[in-house]
């Protein structure tokens, strides 16, 4: 039964990401992109990886889609369709050629590996030590506490390297106005904001405290914290700040240098990012709780895009 | 058995949207359309990745973990992509209405 389910559910992402590539529309294709986000949680819930369907629901479909979505109408506004040249007929086939062959050789490649859980064994029986209980943010802060702390540097260095492409005379204000321009669009998710920002912040909250134990985490957490922040931007109720404000910059930081500093003070111990004993489960969750401010701020402010002159926010606003 | 069969069906549709997402890199000549496929290449290679730690009943949170951190890289250079072509496209049309008003004086 299960079975037949999920090979429906992989009909229907396949389905959907042909869509969102082969669709003439680009803003089709994005719509189709969001579907196929959304279908894939489900393929991550199918496989019993809730944390991942968490993270691909809200980052994958949520943010990417939103992102793009904004891409698309800030390049037509400026004149430019999103059409792709055609391609020739040819061209397609032996492109078609190759890709299949590609797909041949990855499938008999999968189908050499048989699947198994068995790092999971091994990892369940180092939990206790962490006093924490969701084997992902067991391996996410403590086993593999190095690709996480180089991770949150990478969404801080894409924020810095979208900001550094900011035109001269744009630095160092705000990003262009997200706000709706019909006024009563506006009204409503302004309105709807104002409710739905501290909604998202006791989520945030919860979903970090409640990553120790069950699914959910920094990652999770973060992003609907800026999903909080993005709608309301969108509805007007609040500005996004210039980007030499220094409280800003304190909050983009304090995760990945709280992060960072803890995992120094584990060379007194003996290692780089090993926790002292007893206080795992307290300092986990404390940079989680960092990680995940400093996430949402990076997030809303990576879709926001890069500063722009004062005029340009007006033109935008309008 | 079935939990092999069904760890299987994933990696191997994650397999074909590997493929898939190559066959868009190439053929769609836009930016934007290009960061999109490149996603939906990542997306494969995360089902590949979770299908594969498939055990009898839960999924390894190895792979799991590994795909988290796949997901947050992948929307940071989606954003730096869009960011870049945004930025391009923003010069060209600059440069669009220079000539234009160049040609009129």
């Amino acid at each position: 039964m299960s079975l037949v389910f999920d090979l429906v559910l992989c009909l229907m992402i396949l389905g959907t990401a042909a869509a969102s590539l082969l669709m003439r529309s680009a803003l089709g294709g994005i719509v189709f992109f969001i579907a196929f986000g959304n279908l894939l949680g489900i393929a991550w819930l199918s496989l019993g990886a809730v944390n991942v369907a968490l993270a691909e629901i809200a980052i994958g479909a949520g943010v990417t889609g939103i992102l793009l979505i904004l891409a698309h109408a800030r390049l037509s506004a400026m004149g430019d369709p999103v059409e792709c040249e055609p391609t020739s007929p040819w061209m397609r086939a032996a492109v078609a050629v190759i890709c299949g062959g590609l797909i041949v050789l990855l499938s008999v490649a999968v189908l050499s590996i048989s699947p198994t859980d068995r790092m999971g064994a091994q990892i369940a029986t180092l939990m206790p030590a962490l006093g924490i209980e969701n084997p992902v943010t067991g391996v996410l802060l403590a086993f593999r506490a190095y690709d996480t702390l180089l991770e949150t540097f990478v969404l801080l260095g894409a924020l810095v390297a979208v900001w550094a492409i900011a035109p001269p005379r744009g630095w160092p204000q705000r990003p262009a106005s997200l706000a709706i321009a019909t006024p009563v669009s506006l009204t409503v998710i302004g309105t709807f904001s104002r409710v739905l920002l501290p909604a998202s912040l006791v989520m945030a909250a919860y979903l970090v405290w409640t990553g120790s134990d069950l699914p959910g985490g920094a990652f999770q957490g973060g992003t609907v914290l800026a999903g909080g922040i993005l709608v309301a931007a969108l509805g007007g109720a609040i500005a996004l700040p210039r980007a030499d404000d220094m409280r800003l910059r304190s909050v983009l930081v304090l995760g990945p240098a709280m992060f960072l500093g803890i995992g120094l003070g584990g060379i007194a111990l003996g290692r780089f990012l090993s926790y002292p004993v007893g206080l795992e489960k307290a300092l986990i969750v404390a940079i989680e709780y960092a990680l995940a401010l400093s996430i949402g701020a990076t997030l809303a402010l990576l879709v926001a895009g890069k500063p722009v002159p004062p005029a340009a926010v007006q033109e935008g606003g309008d | 058995m079935e939990a092999l069969a069904t760890g299987h069906l994933f990696a191997l549709t994650g397999a074909v949207l590997v493929g898939l997402g190559l066959f868009g890199f190439i053929t769609l000549r836009h930016a934007l359309r290009q960061l999109l496929a490149v996603n939906v290449s990542g997306a494969g290679v995360f089902l590949m990745l979770g299908g594969l730690g498939r055990g009898a009943a839960t999924t390894d949170p190895f792979p799991q973990a590994l795909v988290i951190t796949g997901i947050v890289v992948a929307v940071a250079l989606t954003a730096f992509g869009a960011a870049l072509t945004l930025r391009q496209a923003e010069e060209d049309h600059a440069a669009k209405e220079d000539d234009e008003r160049g040609g009129k004086t």
